[in-house]
């Protein structure tokens, strides 16, 4: 827990290294102020040496108050249990970074996110087609997220303009936005020469609705139900991340009651999440029995949580300091027993999968996601931990986790099998720790306020696909200013682009089951 | 094979039988909507799903109204891969800019005699994501909707319920 560890392996590696200020807002939050000039390497550095991809990197308008733009890098160092942010502040007139695309991978779709939302010009970018804002329906120009921004105006249309591989034989294959199933909307441009993919791009935003516009201007308060809404299948991730944010701004510290609580609730939201795409691979593959037993395991989790909090999906169950329900005895003895018929039926599917020879080998080396390649696209979550990479919040920041000895699961393999193997493994882990965190169930306080330092603050949860982060500013009165949302979806949605290489066409659903990533809390 | 048999014999039968509380009291919903169904669309209703920016929590409902607890293709309704083979088009969320063209496209697919269907809070009115920059909702400005299901999100049993009350009302 030392920021200044960091600062001083900064001054190791940049001997130069003169930052503007450092602070140390939170115990697990070192704030880095440095100058436009140096800004790029500073980010080079801490990706180096933490290591670490770019977890987000956003803008944000205060030319109101003084007349900049700020931009923020947010890093993680798990050895130090610590995010550091990196801020910039971008003048105005002519507002542009150094980009760093070219250098740190990850940070190349934040940025063309910048500058499709602020007008913030990453200079030296590779690729600024907008994300998002696509440029059938959006004329330039229009940059939603500035404070002066009221309606969209002009009429400069255009046209996305998609990568081409050209040579003979090779063909193309445009996929959605409407897909076949009962499936959010995106577009997959597929390149193919024979049968195997060559080149894969994804056209997502489909589903881009405003979600962080519309949290300014709210109290957190108001905008708690927002966050349920950002990926319908992390509801209580999204919550959590938020009202986590929420509760640091305002002083508020979480009992041991409240986070225990909350954790059995994160896990037994993973714990249908993983089921669930359990039981769209084997659909994928055309194995219906399995696929069917485990969505009546889904729905009997699903159940489960209907009965211990009144809501399917965990939705207005947590609020800021406390949470909407409590689990008492009674409620203590439904949750075990369910778990332990869960557990038993999960069993059963996990044996019936893996006696059936074919769809073995047909998830067997299906979207190999290599080590070097996810490490070096920055991927997180899941599917790092399914391509070898430990990366686990739960282990960073353990909190209640720590008590339970909490055991981060991981697998080489990068491929279909591999994610299924690692849902085996986590879903069985996390009925372990639901049954001990349980056990630790005791009365007391739900929550403690105490003061307040800083108007901003990162909130963080790990759900079944990976970190959700949500980094919060409020002014003082607690009004929201600025909210930045980052679901692992928007980190890992490329990866699949890299994994279904080499594969065919009729593996792409395999492929893209087996990630399962969020469309909604990507595009946001 | 073994191992699947002996799942299929343990698990026995698991689907749900759904009730309607209406006043004439309680009585078995699937068997209705199967005659009406029967009655008025042939052998069965096949409908197609479009999502226009929901979160994704309507259409986990809707998947789980297929699980084999409600098991809604008993009651003829279907889900199809494509607008040409709908009787009625499902849509879900409060209409993305970026959505509306594939929306209308899909609807425009669809042969005749075709209605609408929405399902979930935001697909009525926007719901959480009113007044955004970037909606172009609600669905029934650019579409007929003849259908509305409310919830965030429905659960399996009121979405099958309320395709009920519809087809009822339907044939009054």
């Amino acid at each position: 827990m030392d920021g200044a560890k960091i600062i001083s392996f900064i001054k190791s590696y940049l001997p130069e290294f003169q930052p503007f200020a450092v602070t140390q807002a939170y115990v697990d939050e070192l704030y880095i102020k440095v100058s436009l000039e140096s800004f790029k390497e500073v980010a080079l550095a801490l990706h180096r040496i933490l290591p670490s991809p770019v977890m987000m990197l956003f803008a944000s308008d205060e030319r109101a108050v003084s007349g900049v733009f700020e931009v923020r890098a947010v890093f993680i160092s798990p050895k130090e249990r610590q995010w550091v942010v990196l801020v910039v502040d971008i003048p105005q007139e002519n507002p542009h970074f150094n980009s760093l695309a070219k250098d740190i991978y990850s940070a190349a779709l934040f940025e063309r996110e910048i500058w499709e939302m602020f007008g913030i010009k990453p200079e030296g970018h590779p690729d600024l087609r907008r994300l998002n804002l696509h440029d059938e329906v959006w004329p330039q120009g229009n940059f939603p997220l500035r404070k002066d921004f009221t309606q969209v105006s002009g009429e400069a249309l255009g046209e996305y303009r998609f990568n081409r591989v050209e040579g003979e034989g090779v063909f193309e294959i445009p996929v959605g936005p409407v897909h076949a199933g009962i499936i959010g909307p995106g577009h997959f441009r597929f390149s193919v020469a024979g049968e195997p993919i060559v080149n894969l791009e994804l056209r997502l935003g489909f589903t881009h609705r405003g979600v962080e516009k519309l949290f300014e201007g709210r109290s957190c308060l108001e905008a708690l139900p927002l966050a349920e809404c950002v990926s319908g299948d992390a509801v209580f991730a999204h919550s959590l991340a938020f009202s986590l944010a929420a509760e640091k701004i305002s002083g508020i510290t979480a009992g041991k009651k409240l986070r225990l609580l909350r954790a059995i609730l994160l896990e037994l939201e993973r714990l249908y999440n993983h089921v669930n795409d359990i039981s769209g691979i084997a659909l994928d593959v055309g194995f219906s029995f399995p696929s069917a037993y485990a969505a009546l395991i889904k729905e009997s989790i699903l159940q489960l949580n209907a009965k211990l909090t009144g809501s399917r999906y965990l939705k207005k169950v947590n609020t800021l300091g406390g949470l909407g329900v409590d689990i008492d005895e009674s409620q203590k003895a439904v949750l075990l027993n369910s778990l332990k018929k869960i557990r038993k039926d999960f069993l059963e599917l996990k044996k019936m999968l893996e006696a059936s020879v074919s769809f073995m080998d047909r998830v067997d080396t299906c979207g190999r996601l290599m080590f070097k390649t996810a490490r070096d696209l920055g991927v997180v979550g899941f599917a790092a931990r399914a391509s070898g990479i430990p990366t686990d919040l739960r282990k960073y920041f353990p909190g209640v986790y720590a008590e339970v000895n909490f055991k981060m699961m991981i697998e080489e393999g990068g491929d279909a099998l591999a994610r299924l193997n690692l849902r085996f493994t986590e879903f069985m882990e996390s009925c372990r720790l639901i049954e001990e965190l349980a056990g630790k169930l005791a009365s007391g306080p739900l929550s403690s306020s105490g003061t307040h330092a800083h108007l901003c603050a990162l909130g963080y949860a790990e759900s079944a696909r990976g970190p959700v982060l949500y980094w919060l500013k409020t002014n003082p009165s607690g009004i929201i200013e600025r909210c930045k949302i980052v679901d692992p979806s928007a980190h890992n949605w490329q990866a699949l682009a890299y994994a279904v290489l080499g594969n065919i066409i009729p593996d792409f659903p395999l492929c893209n089951k087996s990630f399962n990533l969020s469309y909604s809390g990507n595009d946001l | 094979m073994i191992r699947i048999l002996k799942n299929r014999v343990l698990k026995g039968i698991v689907t749900k039988h759904i009730a309607l509380d209406l006043s004439k009291g309680v009585e078995s919903a699937g068997k209705e909507l199967k005659v009406l169904i029967r009655k008025q669309f042939g052998r069965s209703l096949n409908l197609r799903e479009v999502d226009t920016g929901s979160c994704g929590g309507c259409e986990s409902e809707i998947i789980s109204a297929n699980n084999p607890f409600y098991d809604l293709q008993r009651f003829g309704v279907n889900f199809v891969a494509s607008p040409r083979h709908a009787d009625a088009l499902l849509v879900t969320g409060p209409v993305s800019t970026n959505m509306r063209l594939a929306l209308e496209k899909t609807y425009a697919a669809m042969p005749e005699p075709k209605f609408v269907i929405t399902v979930g809070d935001c697909a009525l009115d926007g719901g959480v994501f009113k007044g955004s920059y970037y909606i172009k909702g609600p669905v029934k400005d650019i579409l007929p909707v003849a259908l509305h299901i409310p919830g965030c999100p429905p659960e399996p049993q009121e979405i099958i319920q309320a395709l009920l009350v519809f087809l009822r009302n339907k044939e009054k």
